[in-house]
């Protein structure tokens, strides 16, 4: 078994790229087979947990506010729901606000090396949010056949195409894995945009600082025939920008920047990092730690 | 399965007994054999891409130039929108208004036009509300143009939001939104529930003044449409028509976006209320027993508020952009696609049962005035060719009629009904000795502009929206009203269907023919 914290040989060996394992090997990592998860037990053990303990969990710690679900009206089968990534909130945050129809036959595209790490972490994320290992550490075709068979089977995939959480408060550049998935499968990409989350548990937080949060659903965008994967990813990561915009502004004054091309990137400026921490403002991270009155002596 | 088309059935012994809407509540009736009920068509199928749908109205209008050649950096542009008294009951979310002019908005926006303006296009309504606003046009409109007075109710009271167009060949004064007239373009967006609805009549109506309303808002006009939903034998759209030519000659340039939806009226549990009564499943009878009898025991209150939650689940079946006149007369041809019904010959006696809404008591009370306005205005004119009872005839409605009034809403009804039904009802006598001081007074122009309340005048054009149908009936009677407003109203109260079609035999005889308009959903008679 591996443990993140231990390293080899304290915890389990990590297995190299396209070396077969033996048979009657335990799997882990992106070899974690999570089909048991999506039998009719699992998915109802999902749902009690997820309109349960997991709902009132998102609700007392990020009190969401949810836009744009009209956007999706009319919005028929599967599709790819892409959004910017800044905690581990949200996952659960946009399980409780993904509409029914596609709620309860969603899979969660989840990093193989966090999420995977042990069977007993696999177990639990495969259980509790329908988490299916995604190798994001080096080239595998694997994970996208898994992930692309399970969209043709219908079932809806949540991808955070940065690939990880925010370390800075500002986001990172789309990786290419949605846009594939959508012209491979012929399936729309739903983007979101998720604001508030990396105040209340941001990457480093030990424990969660309730607050309130704020999740806007885009218009489904579907792949213009012959368009590449890279330029779709752009056009993904640019509706997220435009979402980020309307959230920060109002509708308008986002679409308008958005025709002009001038929406402000999900990136941030490149800057020195005071200055792109700077210009974050109101959507800076606290401090951690316990803030005293009078230093200690 | 497509849609099935109404039909007219003739009762007989098999026939079960028949629905009829009764205010917030629904009875069943045995009608007599050899009756006829008035069927409506299925809700026609709609379209299955609506953005889509809405995009290509605008990128290939009909006799016009797309709309984003028409908009360009530096643009006045004013986004014009039917109020809350459509449709009816109001849709679900999102609502079409919002699907269509978050579409012209991105087209603005990739324009370059700055300077937009959006106005409900009220007339004389009271104002919609921060939470109507925002279900007709969505939050992300609101919330981006209303804190900047940008999106606001239009107000026929402000002197300098008005502007004074013209005179028709006919002498009747053109006035409307200063802001719209001056526009380098005016978007109006519409809803068109019914045949009345649209054309010209959107901009010539929705935002005029009393000084325009009242060349067309009058008896004699009014006595003269046969019927407002026929706009080729109404004298209302006739002058609708001219209003909208003077705009046109003064450089008003138009662009209307006009949408159709099905009559898919009510959603579960209600929807059996849409459904032939043979065709009710166990589960619909279930639900109307239960229903029926909670509503009849709760307080008028509590039904009210069941009611005025429900939001109807129509759906586009069509939308069209460009012209004024060469859109609406596609729209019409739609509305009559979902709503005509054959019939062969008029009625001796016609009954319809009320249901609790009308376009006027959206959130609000169907008072006794409305209740005469519903029957003898709208559903009464619901015909093409001739109406659906004969000259002389008689209009059994069952309505319960409260002698009740909203006070923020209807404040000047409740004057009118006091002061004016009390002395007389004839529309003549009512429009020459009342209608100016009601129309000017200064409280009712107060509430008009600050609160939520109708214009004072409103309950005078309610009453002559029914002066056509009071001209032809012989008699009105109410089933399950208010004896004493119905009395006001100048109406026979009655207890039951039978003692109705009892009192109706003093006026068409022993063995009158009887026919049924079996509504909501909304459908049209064309009879022949």
């Amino acid at each position: 078994m591996r443990f993140p914290l231990l390293k080899f040989p304290l915890s389990a060996p990590t297995r190299p790229a396209g070396v077969e394992l033996l048979p009657g090997a335990r799997r882990s990592g992106a070899d974690y087979d999570t089909e048991w998860a999506r039998r009719p037990l699992s998915r109802y053990a999902r749902l009690l947990m997820v309109e349960g303990p997991i709902r009132l969990g998102v609700h007392a710690l990020a009190a969401p506010e949810r836009a744009g679900l009209d956007r999706l009206e009319g919005l028929q089968g599967p599709a790819i729901f892409a959004a910017n990534h800044h905690s581990h909130l949200d996952a659960p945050l946009l399980l409780t606000s993904v509409p029914n129809r596609w709620r309860h036959r969603l899979v969660v595209a989840a990093a193989a090396d966090y999420f995977f790490a042990n069977r007993l972490t696999s177990a639990a994320s495969a259980l509790a949010i329908g988490a299916i290992p995604i190798e994001r550490n080096r080239i595998e075709r694997r994970s996208a056949d898994r992930a692309a068979a399970l969209i043709v089977r219908g079932w809806s995939l949540l991808i955070f195409p940065e690939g990880g959480r925010s370390t800075d408060g500002w986001g990172q550049g789309h990786r290419g894995g949605a846009a594939y998935l959508s012209l491979r499968c012929s399936v729309p990409v739903v983007p979101i945009h998720i604001e508030g989350t990396g105040r209340i548990f941001g990457k480093g937080d030990k424990r969660p600082r309730p607050g309130s949060s704020r999740v806007t659903f885009g218009a489904p965008l579907h792949p213009v025939a012959g368009e590449h994967a890279t330029r779709f990813a752009g056009r993904i990561e640019a509706a997220v920008a435009t979402l980020a915009d309307e959230a920060a502004t109002d509708w308008w004054s986002a679409r308008r920047r958005a025709a002009k091309g001038e929406s402000p990137s999900l990136t941030g400026p490149e800057l020195a990092s005071w200055r792109r921490s700077w210009a974050l403002g109101d959507r800076r991270r606290r401090a951690p730690g316990r803030r005293t009155a009078w230093p200690r002596f | 399965m497509s849609p099935r088309p109404g039909f007219v059935m003739e009762v007989d012994r098999s026939t079960p007994p028949t629905l009829f809407m009764h205010g917030e509540g629904f009875r069943l009736q045995s009608l007599p054999v050899g009756s006829r009920i008035v069927y409506p068509p299925e809700a026609l199928p709609t379209v299955a891409d609506i953005d889509g749908a809405i995009r290509s109205a605008l990128v290939d209008p009909v006799d016009s130039e797309p709309l984003s050649a028409l908009l360009f950096p530096g643009m006045r542009l004013t986004i014009a929108f039917d109020d809350v008294s459509l449709p009816l009951p109001p849709m679900r979310r999102p609502d079409v208004r919002q699907r269509v002019i978050e579409a012209v908005l991105d087209l603005a926006a990739a324009a370059g036009v700055d300077d937009v303006h959006l106005i409900a296009a009220l007339a004389l309504h009271r104002r919609m509300t921060e939470a109507e606003l925002r279900h007709a046009v969505g939050d992300r409109v609101y919330d981006a143009f209303a804190p900047r007075g940008q999106l606001y109710n239009f107000d026929a009271e402000d002197p300098d939001a008005l502007t004074f167009v013209g005179e028709t060949d006919q002498g009747e004064e053109v006035e409307i939104s200063k802001r719209a007239a001056e526009s380098d373009l005016l978007v109006y967006v519409n809803i068109n529930l019914v045949a009345m609805d649209g054309g010209h009549k959107s901009t010539a109506t929705g935002l005029a003044s009393y000084r325009s309303l009242r060349h067309h808002h009058n008896v004699r006009t009014l006595q003269r449409s046969r019927s407002f939903m026929d706009q080729h034998r109404s004298e209302l759209h006739s002058s609708n028509w001219r209003m909208g030519k003077v705009l046109r000659d003064a450089g008003v340039k138009i662009f209307q976006i006009e949408t159709t939806l099905n009559n898919d009226t009510f959603p579960p549990p209600f929807d059996f209320l849409q459904k032939r009564e043979w065709e009710w499943s166990a589960r619909d009878r279930a639900t109307f027993v239960a229903s029926s009898k909670a509503l009849d025991r709760a307080p008028n209150r509590v039904r009210r508020s069941v009611f005025h939650a429900v939001r109807a689940p129509h759906d586009l079946t069509g939308v069209a952009a460009g012209d004024v006149e060469a859109v609406h007369r596609l729209t019409t041809a739609r509305v009559y696609d979902q709503q005509l019904v054959a019939v062969e010959g008029q009625t001796d006696v016609l009954t319809l049962g009320l249901p609790y809404i009308c376009p006027y008591n959206v959130n609000s009370v169907m008072n006794p005035i409305l209740v005469m306005s519903t029957a003898l205005g709208y559903f009464f004119n619901l015909y093409r060719g001739r109406p659906l009872v004969r000259e002389g005839g008689v209009l059994i409605v069952s309505h319960p009629t409260p002698w009740e009034f909203h006070p923020v809403h209807h404040p000047s009804y409740i004057d009118f009904f006091e002061q004016v039904l009390s002395e007389t009802t004839d529309p003549l006598e009512v429009e020459k000795t009342y209608e100016q001081a009601y129309a000017e007074d200064e409280w009712y122009r107060h509430l008009y502009r600050t609160s939520y309340a109708y214009h004072g005048v409103h309950p005078f054009y309610m009453w002559y929206w029914g002066a056509h149908a009071l001209q032809h009936l012989g008699a009105v009677i109410v089933v399950g009203g208010d004896t004493r407003a119905v009395r006001r109203l100048g109406f026979k109260p009655a207890s039951t269907l039978r003692d109705a079609l009892e009192m109706a035999s003093d006026t068409v005889g022993r063995d009158p023919s009887i026919t049924h308009f079996h509504a909501p959903p909304l459908m049209m008679a064309d009879v022949t």
